[in-house]
This record gives C-alpha cells, sequence and structure tokens, in this order.
C-alpha cells in the first residue's frame, strides 16, 4: 500500500504534472476569456492541432523553436478569428463552428505534414524549447525538483494563469469583457463595443490554444504526431468550466488532469494494462464534471449571438 | 421655466408598423412629464430614439435649444439624457458599484480604481437619497433596490434628463411609494424626468403633465392638474372607458375548492407554500392579495397539478384531485390562466386557433379517428371564439407570436373560460395587457362568477384585487394570513399585512407600523 501511494505522491510525479498541466493551461485560460465574452469555443481542440504543427514547420525553417511558438499563436489567433466572424458577425451556431474548426485541423495538418515533411504519422525532429534550470529555487528540498527545473513554457504557462486573472478581474477592460458576456445588451447601452470585445477575446483564445498546441509539438517533443492533441482541447475546456470559468479555478482543474495524465505514467510502469491506463485521465473526468461542476453557473450570453437593436 | 428637450415632428416606420408618426414633445427643467399609452402607441420607440437604439426617419431633436443628432446610446449619455429600462441593463454577478460605473470607469492606467467608485456611488447615493449597499451584488438585491441601481447609473453619467420606462411595473405597492418619493427628490434637485406608464392612478400622482400617445400618434399634453382619470383613459384607448367593474353582490354557494394544510417546495426545493388553507365557492371570486414571491405562483401551480404538493389535500367538488395529473384535473372542470402566457399559456409559434384548443386537443370534437386532428372543428371554433373575445387582429390562422400582449392573453382567457369551468384560476390575468382589454377580461371574469363558476384570483395588483373579489384573502411567506369580504379591506390594510403585519396588530395600532 505504501509502495502504491509512494509511487503516485512523490516530486517526480508532480513535476510530470505541471508538465502535462502546462498544454491545458493555455488552452483553458484561451477557453475562459471565449466564454467570457458570451462566444462558446469547442474548437480549441482544433486550434491547439494548427498550433502543434505550426510551431513545428515555423521551427523547421526557421531553426528557432521560440519563433515557432509565436507562430503557433499567430495561427491560433487566426483560427480564432475566422471562429469569431463565423460565430459574431455571421451568428452561426457555436458549436457547430467549432465543430468544424475541429475537423478542418484534422485534415488540413495532416495534409501539410505529407506535403511539407513526406512523410506519414509524423514529421521531422526539429529543435526544442529546452528545460531551464531555476538558480536558488531548484535547491530547495520538494519544491525544487517539482518547479526548479521545467521547460520554460511551463514558467509561462503559469504566468499566463495569474495575468488572465488579473486582466479579467482588475483591469476596465476585464469587467466590459465580463459584461459583455453575462449581458451584452447592458454593456451596449452604457457605450460598449460587443463586437468589438468579443473578437478580441476570440482572437485571444485562439491564440493562447495555439501556444498550448505548441508546447505538445516544440517542447515537450521536438515533432508533430498527427491528431497530437488527443483530445486535449476538450480536456481544458472541461477544465474551464470545472474551474467555474475562474482562471486560478482552471489551473487547480488543470492540474488535477495533470496530474491523472502522470498517474497513468506510472501505472503503466508498474504493469497495469496500457489501454485501462490511458483512460483514467478521462474517466476522471467524467467523475470530476458530474461530481463538482454541477451547480456552475456559465456566463449568461454564452453561446449567444448578440443582435443590435435599430 | 426653461425647456430641456424638444422633440419636433419624430416619424418612425417599421416593417407594417407606423409606430411614431409626426410626435412632438416638449419636456421642462425639472418636470415630471408622463408619457402614456397603450401597449403599441409608441411610447418605448419614441423614447428608444431620444435614447439612440432607434434612428428616426424624420423628425428633429433640439437639447438645451439646440439641434442635436443621437445615433447611439453614448450620444445621449454625453448629451445628459439617461434611461432606465423596463428590462433592467444590469449585469446580475457584478457588484452594484461595478454595473454603475461601467463603460464610463473611474481607471488607474488600465486598471479599475474599484475604492473610488465605491466612494463615487456613497457620494450619489448620499446626495440623492438614494439608499444602497455598493459592494452588494445584483443578484443578491430585491428588483426595487435595481431599479435605484439603474437610476444611480444614469445620474452617475450626470444625467439631466431621465426617463424612466414602465418603471412601476415591477414594483410592490410599498416599492412604487419609496420610488415616487425618490422622483420628488430628483424633480427638487433640478432633474427632469420622462415618466413611461400605462397606469392612470400613477400619472395623477406624480406628474406635471401629461402627453398620451395612441397607435402612433400624439392625441395630446395636458397640465395633470387639467386633467382626471376618466379623461385620460379616453384619451388612450380612443372610446369610453369603465373604470370601475359593475357587479352585483356575490351570490356564493357550496364549496367548490378546498384546499387543506398545502404544503409546496418549488423547484430548487425551497419551501413556498408552508400550510395554506383556503376554500372558493360557487359564485365567488375570491382574491388572493400579497408581494410576489410569497407562495402564490407555487400554491396555484400545484392547484393545477404542474407542482406536486409535499403534503396536505386538495380538493375540486369533494374529489380530492392531489395527486392528479394537470390534464385529468382540467377534464374534471378546472379553467387556468397562468400568469405566465408565455411559459404556460401559448405555444407562441402555433396558430391562434391552434392555441385555442390546447388542452382540448385530445377529446371531441377536436380529435377524430387515428389520432388525426379535426380542421373543421378547430377552424369553426377559432371562428367562434375569436369573434366573442374581440382577438385582434381577427386572423386564426396568424402564429400566436404576432399577436400584441392583450391579445394574446384574450385567446388564452377565451379558451379557458369558454369550457364553462367549475374552478376558473387567473393568475395575474391583466398583466401587460392594455386598458381595453383589461376592462374586457375583468367583464368576463365577473360574467364567469354569475354562471356560477368559483374564481380564484391572484394578482399583484391591489386595484385589481379591490374592485374584483368578494372575499380577499393575504397571502405571506406561504400562509394565508387573513381572509375578508372585501368591504373590510383597504389598500393600506392590505399593503400592512402583505409585508408581515399581523390583523390583531392593525386593529389595535391603526397598522401605522410593520415593525411595531
Amino acid at each position: 500500500m505504501w509502495d502504491l501511494i509512494g509511487l503516485l505522491v512523490n516530486t517526480t510525479v508532480f513535476a510530470a504534472t505541471l508538465r502535462m498541466a502546462t498544454p491545458l493551461l493555455f488552452t483553458a485560460v484561451g477557453g475562459l476569456f471565449s466564454e467570457r465574452s458570451g462566444v462558446v469555443n469547442i474548437g480549441l481542440e482544433g486550434m491547439m492541432l494548427i498550433g502543434a504543427f505550426t510551431a513545428v514547420a515555423v521551427s523547421y525553417f526557421t531553426g528557432s523553436p521560440w519563433i515557432g511558438v509565436l507562430g503557433a499563436l499567430a495561427a491560433g489567433s487566426l483560427m480564432g478569428f475566422l471562429h469569431g466572424v463565423a460565430s459574431i458577425k455571421y451568428r452561426a451556431n457555436q458549436v457547430v463552428s467549432g465543430t468544424a474548426i475541429n475537423i478542418f485541423a484534422g485534415g488540413l495538418t495532416v495534409y501539410l505534414q505529407r506535403l511539407i515533411f513526406k512523410m506519414a504519422g509524423v514529421s521531422e525532429a526539429v529543435p526544442r524549447i529546452v528545460d531551464v534550470e531555476l538558480p536558488i529555487i531548484s535547491r530547495i528540498p520538494w519544491i525544487g525538483p517539482v518547479i526548479g527545473r521545467q521547460n520554460p513554457m511551463v514558467y509561462l504557462a503559469l504566468l499566463t494563469v495569474f495575468a488572465a486573472h488579473i486582466v479579467i478581474f482588475k483591469t476596465v477592460w476585464g469587467l466590459r469583457l465580463r459584461s459583455v458576456g453575462e449581458h451584452p445588451g447592458a454593456a451596449d447601452s452604457v457605450g460598449i463595443n460587443v463586437y468589438k470585445t468579443r473578437y478580441i477575446a476570440v482572437t485571444l483564445s485562439g491564440a493562447l490554444a495555439g501556444v498550448g498546441g505548441a508546447y505538445l509539438s516544440v517542447a515537450h517533443l521536438s515533432r508533430f504526431v498527427e491528431g497530437m492533441t488527443a483530445g486535449r482541447g476538450f480536456i481544458a475546456l472541461a477544465a474551464m468550466i470545472f474551474g467555474k470559468w475562474n482562471p486560478i479555478g482552471a489551473l487547480g482543474a488543470c492540474l488535477f488532469f495533470g496530474y491523472a495524465d502522470a498517474m497513468q505514467m506510472r501505472l503503466q510502469e508498474i504493469g497495469i494494462p496500457t489501454q485501462f491506463v490511458q483512460m483514467m485521465p478521462y474517466v476522471l473526468t467524467m467523475i470530476a464534471l458530474i461530481g463538482f461542476i454541477g451547480r456552475a453557473v456559465a456566463p449568461k450570453a454564452s453561446g449567444q449571438p448578440y443582435v443590435k437593436e435599430g | 421655466m426653461a425647456t430641456v428637450l424638444e422633440m419636433k415632428g419624430i416619424t418612425k416606420q417599421f416593417p407594417g408598423v407606423l409606430a411614431n408618426d409626426n410626435i412632438s414633445l416638449d419636456v421642462e427643467e425639472g418636470e415630471i412629464h408622463a408619457l402614456v399609452g397603450e401597449n403599441g402607441s409608441g411610447k418605448s420607440t419614441l423614447m428608444s430614439i431620444l435614447y439612440g437604439i432607434y434612428r428616426a426617419d424624420a423628425g428633429e431633436i433640439y437639447v438645451r435649444g439646440k439641434k442635436v443628432e443621437i445615433t447611439e446610446p453614448r450620444d445621449a449619455i454625453n448629451l445628459k439624457i439617461g434611461m432606465v429600462f423596463q428590462h433592467f441593463m444590469l449585469v446580475e454577478p457584478l457588484t452594484v458599484a461595478e454595473n454603475i460605473v461601467l463603460g464610463s470607469e473611474l481607471r488607474r492606467g488600465p486598471f479599475l480604481d474599484y475604492d473610488q467608485a465605491v466612494r463615487e456611488v456613497e457620494r450619489l447615493s448620499e446626495s440623492y437619497g438614494l439608499k444602497i449597499d455598493p459592494h452588494a451584488k445584483i443578484q443578491d438585491i430585491s428588483v426595487g433596490l435595481q431599479q435605484r441601481v439603474e437610476i444611480l447609473k444614469a445620474l452617475y453619467r450626470g444625467a439631466e434628463i431621465l426617463i424612466l420606462d414602465e418603471p412601476t411595473a415591477v414594483l410592490t405597492p410599498q416599492e412604487v411609494d419609496d420610488l415616487i418619493e425618490v422622483m420628488r427628490n430628483l424633480r427638487a434637485k433640478g432633474t427632469s424626468i420622462i415618466f413611461i406608464t400605462h397606469k392612470i392612478r400613477e400619472v395623477l400622482a406624480i406628474s406635471d403633465r401629461v402627453t398620451v400617445l395612441r397607435r402612433g400618434k400624439k392625441v395630446g399634453t395636458k397640465p395633470t392638474s387639467e386633467t382626471n382619470a376618466q379623461d385620460l383613459a379616453e384619451m388612450m384607448v380612443g372610446r369610453e372607458v369603465l373604470l370601475e367593474v359593475k357587479k352585483d353582490k356575490a351570490e356564493p354557494g357550496e364549496e367548490v375548492l378546498q384546499i387543506r394544510n398545502l404544503v409546496v417546495k418549488d423547484r430548487r426545493g425551497a419551501l413556498k407554500v408552508n400550510g395554506a388553507s383556503l376554500a372558493v365557492r360557487r359564485g365567488e371570486i375570491l382574491g388572493i392579495a400579497g408581494v410576489e414571491g410569497n407562495g402564490q405562483t407555487e400554491l396555484v401551480e400545484a392547484i393545477a397539478g404542474l407542482i406536486r404538493p409535499e403534503s396536505g389535500q386538495i380538493l375540486l367538488n369533494d374529489r380530492d384531485i392531489t395527486q392528479w395529473s394537470p390534464l385529468r384535473i382540467k377534464q374534471a372542470g378546472l379553467g387556468y390562466v397562468p400568469e405566465d402566457r408565455h411559459r404556460r399559456g401559448l405555444i407562441l409559434d402555433y396558430t391562434v386557433a391552434e392555441n385555442l384548443i390546447l388542452g382540448l386537443h385530445t377529446e371531441a370534437p377536436y380529435k377524430r379517428r387515428f389520432g388525426l386532428q379535426d380542421f373543421r372543428a378547430t377552424k369553426d371554433n377559432a371562428a367562434k371564439l375569436v369573434e366573442a373575445f374581440d382577438i385582434r387582429p381577427p386572423f386564426p390562422h396568424q402564429p400566436a407570436r404576432k399577436l400584441s400582449g392583450g391579445n394574446q392573453q384574450k385567446v388564452v382567457v377565451a379558451r379557458e373560460f369558454d369550457r364553462n369551468p367549475d374552478l376558473l384560476i387567473c393568475a395575474q390575468p391583466t398583466r401587460g395587457v392594455d386598458i381595453g382589454a383589461i376592462e374586457f377580461i375583468h367583464r368576463q371574469v365577473v360574467a364567469q362568477r354569475d354562471r356560477g363558476a368559483a374564481v380564484l384570483l391572484v394578482s399583484a395588483e391591489l386595484d385589481e384585487i379591490l374592485s374584483l373579489s368578494d372575499r380577499i384573502a393575504v397571502m405571506y411567506n406561504g400562509k394565508i394570513v387573513a381572509v375578508m369580504p372585501v368591504e373590510e379591506a383597504d389598500e393600506h390594510k392590505l399593503g400592512f399585512l402583505m409585508l408581515g403585519g399581523r390583523l390583531e396588530d392593525y386593529q389595535a395600532g391603526g397598522g401605522n407600523s410593520v415593525a411595531g
């Protein structure tokens, strides 16, 4: 028994938890901006995937994974903006538009991957972002092994969470964002530009999802694998809901899902069937969603196009 | 006094409707100007044009003598025009202070200066006598306080001309008194108020002048002191209106509805009816007075079979219907005009004719073999009821959605009354309905009583309760706290009981204070 606990509660697992939570964090915070503005973004998965591919392609041609991340950010923004055009300007059903983006992303990345790398399934290896060691923190017992030596994007993800919290709850723009997602008519009546706010939020959500995808391909791995997001966009969406549309809450949820992912890797090592273990994060997700978020309250105008009168 | 606002020759055409036809309006400084008219008379359109939500097709607006173009709400705000909408424009999870400053925030760099916002709200609330907690969330405060937030929102933006769109429609009688007090305060400070309403009593109580609109046209403007209720009603409706309900004394018979110790929880599990007992007799109208949310809705829905009671008994014609389905209760003799006609009374996308047989569609003559609908019977029924209940426009094949609120209500009333039920429940039967239609519905309710129906009337309008009922029950906190013949009731007494005062205290102390 103690062996099992020792296996599941140790600094290696916690360090892995952070690594696995990182792509979810970027994406969940992205989804949060979108939903807070009143646009449901179910296309996060596709935006991540396109980000993952773009990062590898750009890294391949420029030799710099960081420029690759910027490329992913741009590609994700473009996808976010397209989702915005469909759901804000043309008032398309947001679930349909998001699903379309997911399917489109699956096809496009496979096509481009085979076009550019002339290989099926995986791309060539590209330069990746390497881990860094924080000078003093890495020597602190317990904490050091967990956060002292990580990928820079892990730190970036944590920073993003706290920055998002400040933007949403402390700035004027954040106040307006929340009002637009709750009651666009009220926001409009006091002179807030509902459409512009929503465009910015949805584009931002695509950008962050793109960066989340880039982490997978140029930081966690160093290549693109077809379909490599493997549902993480949806898990991020679940984390956002589980975290009650708050960045800090989403952080907690992402760590929870990240832990499930990390634990799965350890359980495989001790001989529990792979397929069973791989279901774990998803089963935990379901349980978490059923058990905890029953009373979570979404932004009221989420999913509803705004039609200006007159 | 100086004229602060002039609207000249405002015309606005919507597809199929000329909503405003060459309307002119002028408002003076420090004046409460009532703008009245029935639904669809163009009041809201005119004010939406003033506030920049719609653009007029023709006409000019002058503010403080200068011609202005108002193309969006921001223009209106800059001209110191504020508007309190009937449906509040408040963001529920945000605090009072956040809502008030939203869109015109006090900043520190990109950050919201929340402390400063709170101080500003406190300052305003002090100087206008509008007490409010700046830190409270909108979702946690009463409708009356929410309205106060809306007024503060306008004042924060420097409003000198304040438009109040049917502000009393959502308030309890006590809250209306508070609002009138606030309006007087504002007037004393030089604010001009345009007060939209269709309640004549309020016009007479507070306004300085009144402008009446009818079907998109202006009927006239008069100083309030030179008009009266009858005059205003006729201007609004365009014909003579009976404001008083004419009825003979009730001749009640046996008890049709008996409720014994009823306990009902709402859908969220909150206890709403807590041991209520009541009886309604054949040939009488029993009115239930009470501040909304004291269990009236749940009481009525339990009788109609829409919520299952926790305990207690409901008897209809001496049969226990407590566990029956809504359809079975209906067939046993219940007619039910629900308080929310859109949710419970109508299927808006169905035609008027189809709505007129809802709940009867499972019976002859509307149902034929193999579950087919008899279109001829449906059509004949519709033709008959549209005529008898004066449903306008008289097109039974139109979707119910296209009708005005008053005519939608007439569809519900026609369907429920025409079956001559033993028990008739009318919940808020004239909510959002024009004076003309109110008069009609009231006459029909009395006719049902005279025919021998037992009528249970639930209304938030004390006027309606007092003028229609033969007996009045007061509901407070899930219980029936008093029942009295209408002769022994007046507005003051009912108001006292509705807020939790006890009958004994009222009789002892004259009912001056609820707390005492």
